[in-house]
């Protein structure tokens, strides 16, 4: 019998079992789409935050002010009682001393409410420079950003990210508009573009104004001479730990710190962020991925019994066609087109169902899922094999019995 | 002492000497056959009688190379069968010997058409030749109009004369036939007899057991099993060692 009758056998087999064979094409099935879509969500999850972190800016350090050790707590203060101080940023920007440090931005911010005519909305309100948009790799949709100008003339001027100026002025153009803030009105110069869609989601939510405007004429008190936040960006990713170390020695001079147990500020970076925030997910990507090997093996273990039942309820049926001149060769070759049939539709199937149930899930959770090709073709693989080795091998070692032995068994 | 039992030039088919097989299940043994000895030439028309557990169905499967006796010798066509390949044996089961099981054997979920069709299937056979073949065998046991039906469809009579045509559909050599005619009515009986007197007299060798002594009386060789013995053989060449 050739190869092609051995499939028409195969397939007629398949086909006169409907039931039998549904279900193993639908244990396969589940098993292939539950991988593809946990890992899915797992690296889904892992993509999202990696660009979340991104967006806060490229190649980008932060100095924060206090420092926390095993020994002393926290030293220095959050907030009001800030250990930095302008003159810090201002020797951070030196070529001279921090040659690998690309731009500085230092930064105050405060939770403030906006008011334009009838509107009033409560949001961040950062004092910085015009350095801050190239740090935090942000742009400009309309208008203009801060200009060294806008800084050394405190001007009453702000630029206010998306989300802010659709909630203050809803469609209309908020360049020109004014702004006021603690009663001090602001005109609107510039907006900026959205951070994009994975950012975090106050990113788009705050105003932008000089940094001597907020010192000087909103916020007031400890903030006249401190800032909050000195962002730094690194020439090059390469870079960073030099730009790192650069920042840190220098504010450690400025500082008279002499040993790094007492600073009293913290260099944070976008790296470090990453990092933590990446093993997070990746131990979250490997329970996904555990739930997903369990439900393949449940899913396996179920066609394997499909599998070997099918085949023991047919060891009659192999003893006949032996009977009838089959050879061992050609009832293993009809069983493996079987399976094989089998193994692969399953396999088809799962991954279209996979896929189909990301992309929705995707739309659904408005979050990103990823479909690993590793993942799916392992999965196809175990799936696949699981089918074959079942459906196979039993039928193979019953082609081996006498034809009456195979033909009496129950 | 059989080697000079032949001593005619016409070389015996089927040649069983001394063969005996046990089942066991457990502890419990059963002896099925007990030192068969039997000789069948080509041509011949032989029935086996014998009362229920004398081991007619054993013997005809180890005629029919579906199952291998515990000892002994079985030559076919003058081959010791113990020697052939799984290979050779599927060959001989395929194009030498068409098999009437006692169960009928017909796989439930093919038409009667598909059943008949499947030893024509491992022969070789093109599709098209296949499924005339299968038909016209059919028409020869009388089943021209149930060449679609599955055999849940069909009556007992009727599924064992699929079994039949399935049987005939190679054109073998030999055919042996375990109660071919149990579950019919003495009509279908007389034509299923008709059928195989009729290959016996195109030069087919038959081996057919049955119950019914008018049955028997149609071969014109009578072979008697008691207790797994072949005994009162009636034809020229007796074989067995338990000539009471
Ligand atoms: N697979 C088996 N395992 C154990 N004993 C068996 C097996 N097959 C047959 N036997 C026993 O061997 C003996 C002969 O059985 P066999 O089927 O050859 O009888 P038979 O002459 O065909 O009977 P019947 O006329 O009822 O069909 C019986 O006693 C039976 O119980
Ligand atoms: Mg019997």
């Amino acid at each position: 019998m050739n190869w092609w009758e051995t499939i028409r056998t195969g397939l007629e087999a398949v086909r006169s079992h409907r039931l039998r064979s549904g279900l193993t094409v639908l244990g396969i099935l589940i098993g292939i789409a539950a991988v593809i879509l946990t890992v899915g969500l797992g690296l889904g999850a892992q993509q999202q935050i990696t660009q979340q972190i991104n967006s806060l800016g490229s190649n980008l350090l932060i100095v924060g002010p206090g420092s926390s050790t095993s020994s002393s707590g926290i030293r220095g203060g959050f907030g009001s009682a800030s250990t930095l101080t302008e003159t810090d940023a201002t020797a951070l920007a030196s070529k001279v001393v921090a040659p690998d440090i690309a731009a500085v931005a230092p930064a105050v911010q405060r939770s403030e409410s906006l008011t334009a005519g009838a509107s009033n909305w409560t949001t961040t309100v950062v004092g910085t420079t015009p350095e801050w948009v190239t740090v935090r790799a942000r742009t400009v949709a309309s208008g203009r950003f801060l200009t060294t100008q806008d800084v050394t003339d405190h001007t009453a001027v702000v630029v206010l990210a998306a989300t802010t100026a659709q909630e203050l002025f809803g469609p209309r153009d908020a360049v020109g508009q004014t702004v006021t803030v603690s009663g001090v009105p602001l005109s609107v110069i510039g907006v900026l573009s959205p951070a994009g869609s994975t950012a975090v989601a106050n990113e788009d939510d705050q105003a932008i104004v000089p940094l001597s405007t907020a010192a000087e004429r909103l916020f007031g008190g400890a903030t006249r001479t401190s800032v909050q936040n000195i962002y730094l960006q690194a020439q090059s990713s390469n870079t960073l730990s030099a730009a790192y170390q650069e920042a840190e020695a220098e504010l450690s001079n400025l500082h008279h710190i002499t040993t790094p147990a007492n600073e009293d500020f913290t260099i944070t970076s976008q790296q470090s962020i990453l990092n933590t925030a990446t093993s997070a997910t990746q131990t979250l990507t490997v329970l996904l991925g555990g739930i997903a090997a369990i439900s393949l093996l449940v899913g396996g273990v179920g066609v394997m019994n499909i599998m070997l039942v099918s085949v023991t309820e047919r060891i009659r049926e192999i003893g006949l066609r032996k009977a009838l001149g089959a050879t061992p060769r050609v009832i293993r070759r009809q069983f493996l087109v079987e399976a094989s049939v089998l193994g692969l539709s399953g396999g088809v199937l799962g991954v279209l169902l996979g896929v189909v149930a990301g992309l929705g899930l995707a739309k659904l959770i408005s979050q990103p899922v990823v479909i690993s090709p590793l993942a799916t073709l392992g999965a196809l693989a175990v799936a696949v094999a699981i089918g074959l080795v079942f459906g196979v091998y039993p039928a193979s070692r019953a082609a081996r019995l006498a034809p009456i032995e195979a033909l009496r068994s129950e | 002492m059989t080697t000079d039992l032949f001593p005619t030039l016409q070389f015996p088919l089927l040649e069983l000497r001394d063969v005996s097989k046990t089942y066991r299940s457990g502890s419990i043994q059963v002896q099925a056959l007990r030192e068969a000895c039997i000789a069948i030439r080509e041509g011949e028309f032989v029935a086996i009688t014998g009362p229920s557990g004398s081991g007619k169905s054993t013997l005809m499967h180890v005629l029919g190379c579906l199952d291998s006796p515990t000892s002994g010798a079985y030559r076919l066509a003058g081959q010791d069968v113990s020697t052939m390949s799984e290979e050779e044996l599927a060959d001989v089961r395929n194009r030498q010997i068409g098999f009437v099981f006692q169960q009928f054997n017909l796989l439930p979920s093919l038409t009667a058409g598909r059943n008949v069709e499947l030893p024509l299937c491992y022969a070789g056979v093109p599709r098209a030749e296949r499924s005339a073949r299968a038909r016209e065998a059919l028409a020869r046991v009388g089943l021209a109009h149930r060449v679609e039906h599955r055999p849940g469809e069909l009556s007992g009579g009727q599924q064992q004369r699929v079994a039949i045509a399935r049987a005939l559909v190679t054109d073998p050599a030999l055919i042996l036939a375990d109660e071919p005619t149990g579950n019919l009515d003495s009509a279908s009986t007389t034509d299923v007899l008709n059928l195989l007197a009729e290959l016996h007299t195109a030069g087919r060798t038959i081996v057919l057991i049955t119950h019914e002594a008018d049955v028997a009386a149609a071969a014109a060789r009578t072979v008697h099993t008691l207790d797994g013995a072949i005994f009162d053989d009636t034809g020229v060449h007796q074989g067995s060692t338990h000539r009471a």
